[in-house]
C-alpha cells in the first residue's frame, strides 16, 4: 500500500484510527488541563491563605505528585484506585463496576496537572503587586469577587508560560495512558504500524500531530497572554 | 472638630460627626506602634496627621478602615461604631465591607489596576459592589475625571499615564464610590517634584469643597493651608494638636519644635 492508502479515513487506510485516537487524546488532555487548573487554583489559594494544616496537606500532596514519576503515579492511580473503589463497592454488597478510560484518564492526570498548576499559580498570585489588591480591599470588595475580579486577572499574565508548559506536558502525558490500554494517539499509532509494518510512515504521521497541536497552542497562548498583558507597556522593544 | 478623648469642646454649630477613633492602640508582635491615640472628624472637617517617619501616621490612618487590625480601641464611621472583638479584630466582615465603601482611600503609590483602563478602574466598584447601573456610574465616572482634568485619558491603562496623572485618577477612583470621607495617606511621596502641585491642586479643590478628609502628609506648607485641624504623631501618641494656625505658628512642645525646624 501506498502512504496515501495507509493514511486513508476509509479502511483498509489506517487515518481514521488516528483521528479517533487524536479525539481521544485531546478529550483527556483538556478535562485533565480543566481539572488541573481547579485543583491548582484552589490548591494556590489553600497554600497562600489556608491555616497550616492545609498547607501541610497541600505540601504533600505537590511534593508526592512531583516526585514519584508520572509512569508509576498512572498505575497506581488508575489500578489502585480501581481496586480501592471495587473493594468499597463489595464491602457495601453492590457490583464491582468498570471504570472508563475516559474518565480514569483524565482523574489521573487531572491530579498530576493539579499538582504543578498549585506551584504555578501560586507563584503568579504572589507576584501580584500586593498595592491593587489592597486597593480593593480598602474600597470594600469582598474576598470572593477580589480574586475573581482582581487577582485572577493580574496573575495571569504571571502564569501563562508556565500553564502553557503545562497543557503541553498534558498532551503528551496522555501517550501515558497507553499503559493502561487507554487507545489515545500513541496506542493507535503502534497498532496500525504494527499490523502493517509501516513503522516510519505512522510514527512520522503521529509526530506531525503533535507538532501541529503545539504549533497552535502556542499561538493560542501567545494570543492568550497578549491579552492579559494588555495594560503592561512592551519591555521587549525598550532598552531595560 | 476635638483631640480630647472625650471629644467635646466648645463647637459653632455642631455637624455630624464623621469619623472618631476613641484610644486606639496597635502592636505589630511586641512593638507597640499606636499607644492610644483619639482624633475626632466632622463633617467638612479636613484633618492633617504629621509626624516623623515611623511615629504611626499610616497605621493610624489604615486602622481606620481596618486595613491593619488595631489592638484596642474603638472606631465610629458616620455614627456606626465598628464591631470588634476583644482582641480588636473586626466581628463582622460585612460591616467592614460596608463601612469600607464609604471611606475612599488614596495610597502613596496609587495602586491603580493595572489590567483595567482608567475608565474601567473608576466604575469597578461602583458597578460591581455597590451595583450602580453602568450608564450612570460611567456618567459619574466621566465627570470626575473632567474634574481632575484626565477627560482624554479614560481609555488608557494606568502604566501610560504620569505619576500625577495616575494619582489623580486614583483620586477620581476613590470618589467615585461617592465616599463619606476620604482618606490620603502621603498622596504625593511617590511623585516628581513637578508633579506634586497637581495632584494637591484635586485634594485643595475637594478641601474647599467642603469634603470630610484625614490626610497623612508630609507637605506642611499644604497641611497649613488646607487643614482645618492638624495632628502632631510622636512615638505612637498624640504630641500636639490644635488648628494649623497654633500649631505651625505657635507650637508648645519641645519635639513639635524641632520636627517643623527639621522639616523646613
Ligand atoms: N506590617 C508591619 N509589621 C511590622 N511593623 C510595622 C508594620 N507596619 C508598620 N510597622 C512599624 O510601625 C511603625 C509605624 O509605621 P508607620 O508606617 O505607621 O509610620 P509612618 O508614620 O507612616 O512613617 P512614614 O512617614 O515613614 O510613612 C514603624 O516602626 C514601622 O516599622
Ligand atoms: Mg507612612
Amino acid at each position: 500500500m501506498s502512504t496515501l492508502e495507509l493514511l486513508a479515513l476509509q479502511p483498509p487506510g489506517w487515518g481514521g484510527n488516528l483521528l479517533r485516537g487524536l479525539a481521544n487524546s485531546i478529550q483527556i488532555a483538556v478535562g485533565a488541563y480543566g481539572l488541573g487548573l481547579a485543583i491548582g487554583t484552589a490548591g494556590a489559594y489553600g497554600k497562600i491563605y489556608g491555616g497550616p494544616v492545609l498547607r501541610d496537606l497541600l505540601e504533600v500532596y505537590t511534593t508526592v505528585v512531583r516526585a514519584v514519576p508520572e509512569l508509576i503515579l498512572i498505575l497506581i492511580l488508575y489500578f489502585g484506585l480501581t481496586d480501592l473503589v471495587n473493594q468499597i463497592l463489595v464491602e457495601m454488597g453492590r457490583d464491582r463496576i468498570q471504570i472508563s478510560g475516559v474518565i480514569a484518564g483524565i482523574a489521573v492526570l487531572g491530579v498530576v496537572q493539579g499538582a504543578y498548576s498549585t506551584e504555578v499559580l501560586r507563584g503568579a498570585i504572589l507576584a501580584v503587586p500586593h498595592g491593587q489588591i489592597e486597593a480593593a480591599r480598602a474600597m470594600g470588595m469582598p474576598a470572593g469577587m477580589l480574586a475573581r475580579r482582581i487577582t485572577l486577572p493580574l496573575m495571569l499574565g504571571n502564569a501563562i508560560p508556565g500553564l502553557a508548559n503545562l497543557w503541553l506536558i498534558a498532551t503528551k502525558d496522555t501517550a501515558l495512558l497507553a499503559v493502561v490500554g487507554f487507545s489515545e494517539l500513541t496506542l493507535e499509532t503502534r497498532q496500525a504500524a504494527g499490523t502493517t509494518k509501516a513503522y516510519f510512515t505512522f510514527f512520522m504521521a503521529a509526530g506531525a500531530i503533535y507538532l501541529a497541536i503545539t504549533l497552535l497552542s502556542q499561538w493560542g497562548f501567545a494570543r492568550a497572554e497578549r491579552w492579559a498583558r494588555r495594560g503592561e507597556p512592551a519591555v521587549a522593544a525598550g532598552a531595560r | 472638630m476635638t483631640g480630647t478623648t472625650n471629644g467635646v469642646q466648645a463647637q459653632p454649630a455642631e455637624r455630624p460627626e464623621a469619623i472618631a477613633v476613641r484610644d486606639l492602640r496597635k502592636s505589630f508582635g511586641s512593638h507597640e506602634v499606636l499607644k492610644g491615640v483619639s482624633m475626632r472628624a466632622c463633617e467638612g472637617d479636613v484633618v492633617a496627621i504629621i509626624g516623623g517617619s515611623g511615629s504611626g501616621k499610616s497605621t493610624m490612618l489604615r486602622c481606620i478602615n481596618f486595613l491593619e487590625t488595631p489592638s484596642g480601641g474603638e472606631i465610629t464611621i458616620g455614627g456606626e461604631r465598628v464591631e470588634m472583638r476583644p482582641d480588636g479584630s473586626p466581628a463582622s466582615r460585612r460591616q467592614i465591607e460596608r463601612l469600607r465603601q464609604s471611606l475612599g482611600m488614596v495610597f502613596q503609590s496609587f495602586n491603580l489596576w493595572t489590567h483595567k483602563t482608567v475608565l474601567e478602574n473608576l466604575i469597578e466598584v461602583p458597578v460591581h459592589v455597590l451595583k450602580v447601573p453602568r450608564a450612570e456610574a460611567e456618567a459619574r465616572a466621566r465627570k470626575l475625571l473632567d474634574r481632575v482634568g484626565l477627560a482624554e485619558k479614560e481609555g488608557a491603562y494606568p502604566a501610560f499615564l504620569s505619576g500625577g496623572q495616575q494619582q489623580r485618577a486614583a483620586i477620581a477612583r476613590a470618589l467615585c464610590m461617592e465616599p463619606r470621607a476620604m482618606l490620603f495617606d502621603e498622596p504625593t511621596s511617590a511623585l516628581d517634584p513637578e508633579l506634586v502641585g497637581e495632584v494637591l491642586a484635586v485634594i485643595r479643590a475637594l478641601a474647599d469643597e467642603g469634603r470630610t478628609m484625614i490626610l497623612v502628609t508630609h507637605e506642611m506648607k499644604f497641611a497649613r493651608e488646607v487643614a482645618s485641624h492638624v495632628i502632631y504623631l510622636f512615638n505612637g501618641q498624640i504630641e500636639e494638636e490644635g488648628p494649623p494656625e497654633r500649631l505651625f505658628g505657635a507650637p508648645r512642645s519641645e519635639r513639635l519644635k524641632q520636627f517643623l525646624k527639621s522639616v523646613a
